[in-house]
């Protein structure tokens, strides 16, 4: 093994370990904001943990090439999703949670 | 009232305009979606060259409706943008790592916060470029884009007081097209 696949291995590993902890976060965390943090994880660390690790074993330029306006497209559409989400929700009220408050 | 929600009164006066700007426009704004597509697709057969020239002619017309077509992206900051995105990664992992522990502790300790933080005299590309890094680190959370701030949410106090710090800031002013 190479070092180039190890260290595309790790990557790997750890956008896989950075999306479970996005998903395990959603579950725990008590309100609709709090959530939308720990899905922010899956898709900012996640995504782009898991794009390097696969750029580090392509076979053609063309390949990289792609990989990589994927992770800048990702990198520009998904803060502005996550921003409209929460701008919505603020703007129709959803309340914030507090430290005390019970889960909703 | 965010500026999100202003209707484009731009849209509406674009309409009126003389066909011959009309015309320079489209030169302007269409080279981006057919470089991108010819990029993407890597086919040149007929069927597939005319569909592609639909779609930019489609993403032009959006563009326009949206009324963004007078915004462009200058070279030389195109230039800088990589810089910043090596920076940015760099807090992002950290602000991933703080909040992965919140969601691994057995007694999550959160105590989120909502606060203005002050973008005085920032471009709107720059504000845009701003509000987003604040939503892509985990921990903070653009809710509304004002015109001099930006209103965040935070998990805890920490994360509000390091934006007021001014680091990122900074570093998105450096990055500003500078006109």
């Amino acid at each position: 093994m190479s070092v180039l696949e190890v260290l595309s291995g790790a990557l790997l590993i750890a956008g896989a370990l950075a999306v479970l902890t996005g998903g395990v976060g959603m579950l725990r965390f008590p309100d609709f904001y709090t959530r939308i943090h720990a899905a922010g994880i899956t898709d900012s660390a996640g995504a782009g943990l898991i794009l390097l690790g696969l750029l580090l074993r392509v076979d053609t330029w063309n390949t990289a090439v792609r990989l990589l306006i994927i992770l800048l497209f990702l990198a520009l559409t998904s803060p502005t999703a996550t921003h409209i989400l929460a701008h919505a929700a603020r703007r129709d009220g959803v309340p914030m949670w507090r430290k005390g408050d019970p889960r909703r | 009232m965010s500026l999100l929600d202003h209707d484009s009164a731009g849209a509406a006066s674009a309409q009126q305009q003389p066909r011959r700007k009309n015309t320079m426009r489209f030169l302007r704004t269409a080279p981006l979606p057919v470089v991108f597509w010819l990029l993407l697709s890597g086919h040149y057969e007929p069927l597939l060259l005319a569909l592609g020239a639909l779609s930019v002619a489609v993403v032009c017309w959006l563009t326009r409706r949206a009324g963004l077509d007078h915004r462009s992206v200058t070279f030389a900051f195109a230039l800088r943008l990589p810089r910043y995105f090596l920076w940015l990664s760099g807090s992002v992992l950290v602000s991933t790592f703080a909040v992965a522990r919140k969601v691994w502790s057995p007694r999550p300790d959160l105590r989120p916060v909502v606060e203005p933080i002050p973008t005085p005299h920032l471009q709107e590309l720059s504000q845009v470029v701003y509000a987003n890094s604040i939503t892509l680190t985990p921990g903070t959370l653009s809710l509304d884009v004002e015109a001099n701030h930006i209103e965040v949410h935070s998990l805890e106090r920490s994360g509000v007081d390091e934006l007021r710090k001014g680091l990122m800031l900074r570093r998105v002013r450096q990055t500003e097209a500078q006109r």
